[in-house]
Formats: C-alpha cells, sequence, structure tokens
C-alpha cells in the first residue's frame, strides 16, 4: 500500500516502513523489532541507531496499554477542521512501547483518565485511508 | 567568562499584522540596535538571518536582509531552528567570534505570520511534528504542550487555575510594554472562561501568532570595549535537542532538551539557578513556563505552580520571569522571539528597563524553545 493512504491527511508518500500501513488495513497494529539488540520501536523505523544495523523483525504491540498524556483538540490545524474534537493521546504498551494516536470518540470526553487501560485498533477512514485509535 | 559580548539590540512593534514586506520589518531593529554605539554598518563581518521557513514566501531571505540592511558584500546565511531560531543564531555568532573568524555578527531574526491565515499557519506548525506518524494524526503545537498540562496536573496537582495565573502575570507586564501586541493586564477570571483550544489550554493559555523582527549584535571582548561602555557578556551557552515524537521521549512533565541546555550553560558560566537575577522564559503556552520553572532548576519538578502562587517570578521576587510581558503578552514572531527575549534581559542588565526594571540585575538568563520542546537555547548574559 501507498504510505500516503495512512492518517487524515498525509505527507510521506513512500518508506520503507510503509508496511505499517498495509498491516492496519489487515487489521493488525504492528511495529518492528531490531533483530540484533532486540530493541522494539515506535514509531516504526526500518534501522536502529544503537547497532547501527536495518536488520529489523514486525511484532505485534501487545495491549492493553495505559494512558500517559492526553489533549482533547477543539481547534485543529488544516484538513482537521470537521474532525474536532477529538482527543490525542500517548499510551504505554509492552516493552515500553509508547504510542501517541486518537482516543475513540466512542468515549465520553470526560471519561478519558490518565492512567485508563487502553487498546490499539486499526480503523478504515473514507476513501480507503487506514489509521487506528485507542479505546478500553 | 567576558570575551564575547552583545553590544547591540533592537526589536520592532510586534503586532498582529505590521502591513509592511519582512526587509523593511528587519530594518526597524537594526536601527535600534545601532542606536547610541560607536559602531558603523561597515564594521560588522558577517550577519545571520533566522526564521522559520514557510511563513512567506520568499525563499533564502538571508540575501535580501544583506542587500536591505546594506551588509553585502560581508557573508550571510539562515539559521533556523523554528521558534528557537535567534537564539541558535547567537550561538553561532558566538563560536565564529571565539574562533576569531569575525569580530563583530549582527544576528537577525523576523517573521511575518499575517501573510498567511491562522489556519494554514496552524497546517504549517502541525508539520513541526513528525509528518510520517504525527501530523496525520491531527497534532499542532498546543496539542503537544497541552499533553504536557495534562499529565503534570495529573502526577502533580497543577490546576487550570495555575495555569492561568502565568497569563495574569505576564499580561500585568505586557501592559507596560511599547512594543507588545497585547498590552492589557487580563484577570483570572477573563483567562479561564476563554474558549478551549486543547484541553486544558484555553484561548488565553497561548500566544498569539504574531509580525516582529529582532537585532543582536555580538562582538568580541577587544570590539565590544569601542563599541559601548555598557558590553553584556555572553557568560554561558547550552542547547539540548528532544526527539521529535512525543512518543518517544523519556517524559510527559518535563523536558530532557531544556534540562541540557540548562547544565551546559549553567556549567560554562560556572554559575546555578541560584544565581539568576531575571530570566525570560519560553511561555508560547501557560504550562511552558512552569515546565521551565523545573527544568531549569528555579524550582523542583512539581513545586513550579508554588513560584507563581507566591509571586516569586514577580519583580520584587525570588526570581522575576517574563517582566516585559512574555510571549503570551509580546506575541510570538517565530524567528524574532529569542532576540527579543535577549533584548529583554541586556536591557535589564543596562539598567535600562524603565518600569519593570529589577534592581541591580547583574546576571539574567534566556531560555527559547523550539516546537514541542524539541530544540531549547539557554543563554547566561552578565554585566
Amino acid at each position: 500500500m501507498d504510505f500516503a493512504n495512512f492518517g487524515r491527511v498525509s505527507f510521506t508518500r513512500q518508506g520503507k516502513v510503509a508496511q505499517f500501513a498495509d498491516y492496519l488495513s489487515e487489521d493488525k497494529f504492528m511495529t518492528t523489532k531490531c533483530e540484533s539488540c532486540g530493541r522494539s520501536f515506535f514509531p516504526p523505523r526500518q534501522d536502529c541507531p544503537y547497532c547501527i544495523s536495518s536488520d529489523i523483525e514486525w511484532v505485534k504491540v501487545k495491549g492493553p496499554g495505559k494512558l500517559l498524556a492526553f489533549t482533547t483538540v477543539y481547534y485543529g490545524p488544516s484538513g482537521f477542521e470537521n474532525d474536532t474534537p477529538y482527543t490525542l493521546g500517548i499510551a504505554e504498551f509492552e516493552n515500553g512501547i509508547k504510542v501517541l494516536g486518537r482516543v475513540s470518540k466512542n468515549i465520553d470526553i470526560k471519561d478519558i483518565k490518565i492512567g485508563m487501560e487502553l487498546k490499539l485498533i486499526p480503523v478504515k477512514l473514507d476513501n480507503e485511508r487506514v489509521s487506528y485509535e485507542m479505546k478500553p | 567568562m567576558k570575551d564575547v559580548a552583545i553590544v547591540g539590540v533592537g526589536q520592532s512593534v510586534f503586532s498582529r499584522n505590521c502591513g509592511m514586506s519582512i526587509r523593511e520589518l528587519c530594518f526597524e531593529p537594526y536601527k535600534e540596535a545601532l542606536e547610541g554605539i560607536d559602531l558603523s554598518p561597515k564594521d560588522i563581518d558577517a550577519s545571520i538571518i533566522c526564521s522559520a521557513p514557510e511563513y512567506d514566501k520568499q525563499r533564502s531571505p538571508a540575501a535580501l536582509m544583506s542587500e536591505y540592511l546594506g551588509l553585502t558584500p560581508k557573508p550571510t546565511f539562515y539559521v533556523e531552528s523554528i521558534c528557537s531560531s535567534s537564539s541558535s543564531g547567537i550561538r553561532v555568532a558566538w563560536s565564529m567570534i571565539k574562533s576569531g573568524l569575525h569580530n563583530v555578527i549582527g544576528v537577525i531574526g523576523f517573521q511575518k505570520m499575517s501573510e498567511l491565515a491562522s489556519r494554514e499557519v496552524a497546517e504549517v506548525m502541525g508539520r513541526g511534528d513528525d509528518t510520517m506518524f504525527g501530523s496525520p494524526l491531527g497534532t499542532s503545537m498546543p496539542a503537544g504542550y497541552a499533553m504536557y498540562a495534562q499529565a503534570h496536573s495529573a502526577k502533580y496537582g497543577t490546576t487550570e487555575e495555575d495555569l492561568a495565573r502565568i497569563r495574569v502575570k505576564n499580561s500585568f507586564y505586557g501592559a507596560m510594554n511599547p512594543k507588545a501586541t497585547y498590552r492589557k493586564s487580563l484577570s483570572l477570571e477573563e483567562i479561564l472562561s476563554s474558549e478551549i483550544i486543547c484541553s486544558p489550554l484555553k484561548k488565553f493559555d497561548c500566544c498569539a501568532n504574531a509580525d516582529g523582527s529582532s537585532c543582536i549584535i555580538v562582538a568580541n571582548s577587544d570590539k565590544a570595549k569601542k563599541i559601548t561602555d555598557k558590553p553584556i557578556w555572553i557568560m554561558g551557552l547550552g542547547m539540548g535537542t528532544a526527539e521529535l515524537n512525543w512518543c518517544v521521549r523519556s517524559s510527559t512533565t518535563s523536558l530532557d532538551s531544556v534540562k541540557e541546555a540548562a547544565r551546559q550553560a549553567y556549567e560554562m558560566a560556572s554559575l546555578g539557578p541560584e544565581d539568576i537575577d531575571v530570566a525570560e522564559v519560553h511561555d508560547c503556552f501557560t504550562i511552558s513556563e512552569i515546565l521551565a520553572y523545573e527544568d531549569l532548576g528555579f524550582a523542583k519538578p512539581g513545586e513550579g505552580v508554588k513560584l507563581i502562587k507566591d509571586k516569586e517570578t514577580y519583580v520584587g521576587g525570588r526570581i522575576p520571569v517574563n517582566i516585559d510581558g512574555g510571549l503570551l503578552s509580546k506575541g510570538h514572531p517565530i524567528g524574532a522571539t529569542g532576540g527579543s527575549q535577549v533584548r529583554t534581559i541586556v536591557k535589564q542588565l543596562r539598567g535600562e528597563a524603565g518600569e519593570a526594571q529589577v534592581e541591580d540585575a547583574k546576571v539574567g538568563l534566556v531560555h527559547n524553545v523550539g516546537g514541542v520542546g524539541t530544540y531549547a537555547n539557554v543563554t547566561i548574559l552578565g554585566r
């Protein structure tokens, strides 16, 4: 898949880790792990800066994670005007992997709390675009 | 260390719409910086032009500014670290003077943000995040700092009122600054009842886009003493960088980039936070000033709020901060901001700060951050 299909508005067409978007379209949330030192990364990356190695494998991010920080956006950047309000959050998963993502709009904003448990769910947007969100 | 000095400072009036071109905007602070000092433009050996790209259509603005300010055929080039650009420019100027390559350098910062609609500006700023994995989700500068605010609140109990107190202080001093965009004192109630931008940050927790420019003239020791009888010395410089992706960072309640920059600057100056008489910190949002108190060591982690509650950062307090109104009152013309902060501290150390003068200020600190804590410059200045 073209990486340009990732997210609501995309700015990048190609990448060695464009498979991230393919996995989302197959309903999987995957990231990369260095085969040499075993470190897992998010965002996914093809190259390990610790080993200066490009040998990576794709691994599933296991949940649930714990919400570390969030904000509900009422005034969004261009391309997101019709999306507001939406909540962005950072959650920590197994192996210390931290993920920035949208918190599902199915959760009442006032019920979103730091420390709450969330899972990563791939989602399909309009026009065959893919993304993911976090929900309990 | 007294080997590289600031000999001239200037800034334009910051405003929502300056009604002039970027070259004319840059002439104003240049003129002010040269006022009252013994320096002619032909003795400026090089210029460094600082702004964030994409807010105006001029590609590679350095040559245009060099031409308009009459600095050709001397070297000029562009330095960028978003909102921290002009502090990065001063860092480069220090290095070129310290190395002996040049004697006198002009650092000019500018931004004309009124060329773009506010929402377009928000789009440009959104692309200050990782455009591959962050921006496609709808991130923005206020969203980034709002997450720090939310996490700081959960960990330390920081309230929306605590955040608003920062704006109350900065608006109080902004009212005294003839070069500020907003010159009106705001009440706690006015701030708390303003519309939400990114929870918990409201309109008045956020600085505004503005047009503006700044000019800082830096010289070596021999030249500085001939140019002015009030040279202000660059005692310490520090710079740190945080991961662009917020989720990769180690903390959601403090900024490692700032802590690293502060560590370097204090070490170079052989000074500590207790030695600082007056400071300018990068209050792009109210939470940013509280994080700065803690990351610069003015307060322990989680105790930044106490400083503002006890009015310790007002004139007369333990460490006055942003007593020119800060970015919150002045407005934030990205590339000009660092130079404006340096100008305020230089005027304080020269004893020329007027109404907001801190009595006998000897050492001042400037904290200037680019992006959501991404690039951090800390500069310590002394008489």
